[in-house]
């Protein structure tokens, strides 16, 4: 190798090295959560499902406020219409069934327009639809607080305890995951009307398994980790372990794990309702507006169709994003 | 002597989020055959990429930006996906540092052992469960033929090390690469594996590259040594001449920093800092901030190749004819006399 | 002679007793621990170092036997008693792998902080980021480390790290679990070299854990090799390297690596047998003064005899 510059007459003398050059971190301060939100950004999938989760939630909170038209308002006059946007002629959505413009058959005034349709007691179909998707979306916000209160605090304390305690924890899951869920939420039905409250007291009864069975196992590898260690060495109480080590280390579980629970909660839902002992009429829930829609598919399909494209978002949307939500934070199990 | 692989101008990058990071910049280097090459160099300094390399085993986000690896003859860099899964194993076989995780728990020791045989040559599964029993008993595993049904956890760390040095032999690699095999390891038993691997060299000739971190286990294995700083190699010669006759700062500074349990010493000599961040190396030499010696030039231009022997060279602006004389630090001196005292006999 | 900060007197660690499972990890352990030296505590994986270790600082409660630490006995001291927390103020331990042993989420100021938020010992945000500061600055790191987090750092500056959270609450004795068989060798000399420093500053107690003998050699006054959860050998530094006597020390100290390659073509590896322990009953036995070594009376004559 020649050398390539010529060499300055000083060139051999000592150097100077700064103090401070030795020990410097080039690298971006990054925190975990922020290296993780940048790889969530890389997927393309579950950052639309993001979005397309946003902007259901915001119009489901929205119909608490105001809706097309009232969904629960009964009017013989105007069953079956099928979906009109305003005058704009589009195909599908002008009116027209069988070559006949249902809205004029029906006498429905100028300028009102059902954008989805109406249903056999000529009730808007999206107004249903915006407050049964609130409904599911309610179901799963309770699930995940069931998950994040007694999954996540029965975990832990299973898992930091070990021993008898964690023997007998374990031994309650078991016998509680041993009965299926149908048959708890039939068992409420004896108790409570057939409604919301058996259907949360189902969910708050055996939702939580899962993220408990999850939490323990973490909890269990965590508690010999060597920072965790040194926090007991330090004199640390169990209470400030588990509040400032183990559940800042067990986020991604936990975060990851609630987006599974949600469209589970949502689909047991929906699947009580469709079945006839979930929420009783005329309440829309995503399940209900499915049961009617299938009464009616070989005529008014569209009944079906739309509730259903909606759980299937959701489905998909929170899927997506949990699996996202899963690469991102744990890069090394990812594929 | 013969060359089985030669590496030239080896230069790899990685793209992360953060930038580029340069891991290997212009390595070269050759392997005779059956010779034993020690590349030692800290964590982070290339050794392990370079070895990947060798082995077509780099990670997506890398990415070759010069140089050829050629092995037996032929260019590992250029062959197909198809033409690699036929050379590992086969002609280069690797061992890897932990032997509790480079073999399959659920998979009993015969079958994983004569693996290799079927998957690259014709022989029968009888042939090949009699082959490893062969080499099993080879590698010092007692009444190997009734453990073959064994599974790996009813073995010691050492027993699976050496299982795991089965599967790389039994093939007849011409290039065993041993990555840190016994760093997991207890010293009584790295001492008996490294006498295996010595042992298993001369039995079935076999060249090895042994990467470490570890220079008292270089001097018990190496014919050669090659010391990596960095991404690159500052220094390479024979044993004696790194050990006895070591020319770069950095190689100093690690003979240093090492207790020997002969010398007495008030206080080690540690090298300064921290190796530098490859996302943005120093301009000049990257061991300058860290070198005692340095001079000006070093923080300008990094040192070229100063031959020191035939085989021995150093990359440091030490060497140059222009570059004052500088004291050793007391231990390489005394290694120097050591050095002296063989030349004169020699 | 000088005073011991630790007696230990007939330690018994059993885990899953009287189950199938059942470990005998320490096995009848008699040591003192001198205030102001360093113990080096050697032996190969699973000889009940590293359970040794989290014993005297109660990270296990031991199955029998006493710790008496400056005076009182720490064996049984049950969590959240006050002389427990005493006791943990006292002692601290330094850990192997540096990146398990600092809580990826927190910032260093936190993790350094920790004891001191435990133990009340700052009174402001002000003073607390004063001395999270002096702390960094007493082990070679920066005080703009203070608000990162821990995957910045390389081994060598995390292993720092867990040395400044111990000494965060001032002990006055520090375990350390083979706190540098993860690092480099440039950096293991770093480590070493603060570990001393900080000795001679502060006046410690050291237990010094590793399987490394060239390094504990280095840094002990005085080491004791331990094999199958029993003490086997108990002297002085040089002692034991110049006169070993139990056959297991002589292996150990048979089979390390040495830098220079003319000594590695002569080392002959001396291999312990050891169902030599089985016959026999064996005690530690203070052979020459200050010397111990388990070995039955007939042993005991026969080292006797040889010197």
């Amino acid at each position: 190798m020649a050398d390539t510059k010529p060499i300055a007459p000083d060139a051999f003398a000592p150097a100077q090295v700064a103090e401070t050059a030795k020990e410097q971190i080039a690298a971006p301060n990054l925190t975990f959560s922020q290296d993780a939100l940048r790889r969530l950004k890389q997927n393309k999938a579950a950052v639309i499902s993001f979005w397309l989760l946003v902007l259901i939630f915001a119009a489901a909170l929205l119909s608490l406020v105001v809706t097309p038209h009232d969904p629960n308002a009964q009017n013989l006059n105007y069953t079956y219409l099928p979906p009109k946007w305003g005058n704009l002629h589009v195909p599908f959505f002008d009116g027209y069934q069988n070559g006949i413009d249902m809205y004029a058959h029906n006498q429905v005034p100028k300028g009102t327009y059902f954008l989805l349709g109406t249903d056999y007691l000529g009730r808007d179909l999206l107004s249903r639809i915006l407050v049964g998707t609130r409904i599911s979306l309610f179901i799963g916000v309770i699930a995940t607080l069931f998950d994040l209160v007694i999954g996540v605090g029965y975990g832990i304390i299973s898992g930091w305890n070990g021993g008898w305690v964690d023997t007998l924890m374990q031994r309650v899951i078991e016998i509680i995951s041993s009965v299926p869920n149908l048959v708890v939420v039939i068992l409420m039905l004896l108790v409570f009307k057939p409604g919301l409250t058996s259907i949360i007291v189902a969910i708050a009864v055996t939702s939580w398994i899962t993220m408990a069975r999850l939490i323990r196992a973490q909890t269990l590898k965590l508690k010999d980790q060597e920072f965790v260690l040194a926090a007991r060495t330090l004199g640390e109480s169990s209470v400030k372990i588990a509040v400032k080590h183990l559940v800042p280390n067990l986020s991604s579980t936990i975060i990851i794990q609630t987006m599974f629970t949600i469209p589970t909660a949502i689909f047991f839902e929906a699947f009580l309702s469709y079945i006839g002992i979930g929420l009783p009429a005329p309440t829309a829930s995503l399940g209900t507006l499915l049961n009617d829609g299938q009464k009616a598919l070989q005529t008014q399909p569209y009944l079906l169709i739309y509730p259903a494209i909606v759980i299937v978002v959701l489905m998909l949307a929170f899927n997506l994003l949990a699996d996202g939500l899963r690469d991102a934070f744990d890069p090394k199990s990812a594929h | 002597m013969e060359e089985i692989l030669a590496v030239k101008d080896l230069a790899i990058d990685f793209a992360t989020y953060a930038g580029v990071v340069h891991a290997i910049r212009h390595v070269d280097f050759h392997l005779n055959k059956g010779e034993t090459l020690a590349i030692v160099g800290e964590s982070g300094s290339g050794k392990s990429v370079t070895m990947r390399t060798v082995m077509g085993l780099l990670a997506n986000n890398a990415s070759v930006v010069s140089g050829t690896v050629q092995l037996a003859g032929e260019d590992v860099l250029a062959k197909s996906e198809k033409a690699l899964n036929e050379m590992r194993g086969n002609e280069v076989a690797m061992i890897f540092q932990d032997p509790m995780t480079s073999l399959d728990p659920t998979m009993p020791i015969g079958k994983q052992v004569a693996e290799p045989l079927l998957l690259h040559t014709k022989t029968t599964k009888a042939e090949a469960l009699k082959e490893a029993v062969r080499v099993l008993t080879l590698v010092g595993i007692t009444d190997a033929q009734s453990r073959l049904k064994d599974y790996p956890h009813q073995f010691s760390g050492g027993q699976r090390q050496r299982i795991v040095i089965a599967i790389a032999i039994i093939n007849h690699p011409q290039v065993l690469i041993a990555d840190e095999p016994t760093t997991a390891l207890d010293v009584t038993v790295q001492a008996q594996i490294i006498s295996l691997l010595k042992a298993i060299q001369k039995k079935i000739d076999t060249a090895i590259i042994f990467i470490t971190h570890d220079l008292g286990v270089v001097a018990g294995i190496a014919d050669r040594v090659a010391v990596m700083y960095a991404g690159k190699i500052v220094e390479y010669g024979t044993v004696d001449e790194i050990f006895y006759n070591p020319m770069h700062p950095y190689t100093w500074g690690l003979l240093e920093a090492m207790p020997t349990l002969s010398t007495v010493r008030q206080r080690l000599f540690a090298i300064p800092g921290t190796p530098p961040d490859l996302l943005n190396p120093p301009q000049g030499d990257a061991f300058a901030p860290r070198n005692p010696y340095a001079m000006k030039i070093d923080q300008e231009q990094e040192p070229p190749f100063f031959p020191v022997s035939k085989t021995h060279a150093a990359a440091t602006w030490l060497l140059h004819p222009d570059a004052p004389a500088v004291e050793p630090p007391e231990e390489i001196k005394r290694r120097k006399q050591l050095w002296a005292q063989k030349e004169a006999k020699r | 002679m000088t005073e011991a900060l630790v007696k230990v007197r007939h330690l018994v660690q059993t885990f899953n007793a009287g189950k199938k499972d059942e470990v005998r990890a320490l096995q009848d352990l008699s040591f003192e621990i001198y205030k102001g030296e360093t113990l080096g505590l050697v032996g190969e994986s699973g000889s009940g170092k590293t359970t040794t270790g989290r014993a005297l600082i109660r990270l296990y409660r031991p199955t029998s036997g006493e710790i008496v630490f400056a005076g009182q006995d720490i064996a049984q001291l049950k969590n959240g008693t006050p002389q427990m927390l005493a006791f943990r103020r006292q002692t601290q331990m330094i850990f192997q792998d540096p990146y398990a042993s600092l809580n990826p989420r927190m910032k260093v100021k936190d993790i350094i902080a920790e004891g001191l938020d435990i133990h009340h010992l700052v009174h402001s945000s002000q003073e607390r980021d004063a001395r999270v500061a002096a702390l960094l600055a007493e082990v070679g790191l920066n005080r703009d480390h203070a608000s990162r987090y821990p995957h910045e750092f390389s081994g060598g500056q995390r292993q720092r790290i867990g040395i400044a959270r111990a000494l965060a609450v001032q002990p006055q004795f520090i375990i350390a679990d083979e706190p540098i068989s993860a690092l480099d060798v440039s950096i293991q000399a770093q480590v070493v070299n603060l570990l001393k420093d900080i000795q001679a500053k502060k006046g410690l107690t050291y237990l010094f854990i590793a399987h490394d003998l060239s390094m504990v050699k280095y840094i002990s006054d005085r080491i004791a090799v331990m094999h199958n959860g029993r003490l086997v050998e108990l002297a002085s530094a040089d002692e034991v390297y110049n006169h070993p006597l139990h056959p297991y020390t002589q292996s150990l100290l048979s089979a390390i690596p040495e830098p220079d390659p003319d000594r590695e073509r002569q080392r002959e590896p001396l291999v312990y047998d050891a169902s030599m322990a089985e016959s026999g009953e064996r005690q530690l036995v203070e052979v020459f003064p200050e010397h111990y070594v388990l070995a039955t009376a007939a042993e005991v004559a026969t080292y006797r005899e040889a010197h």
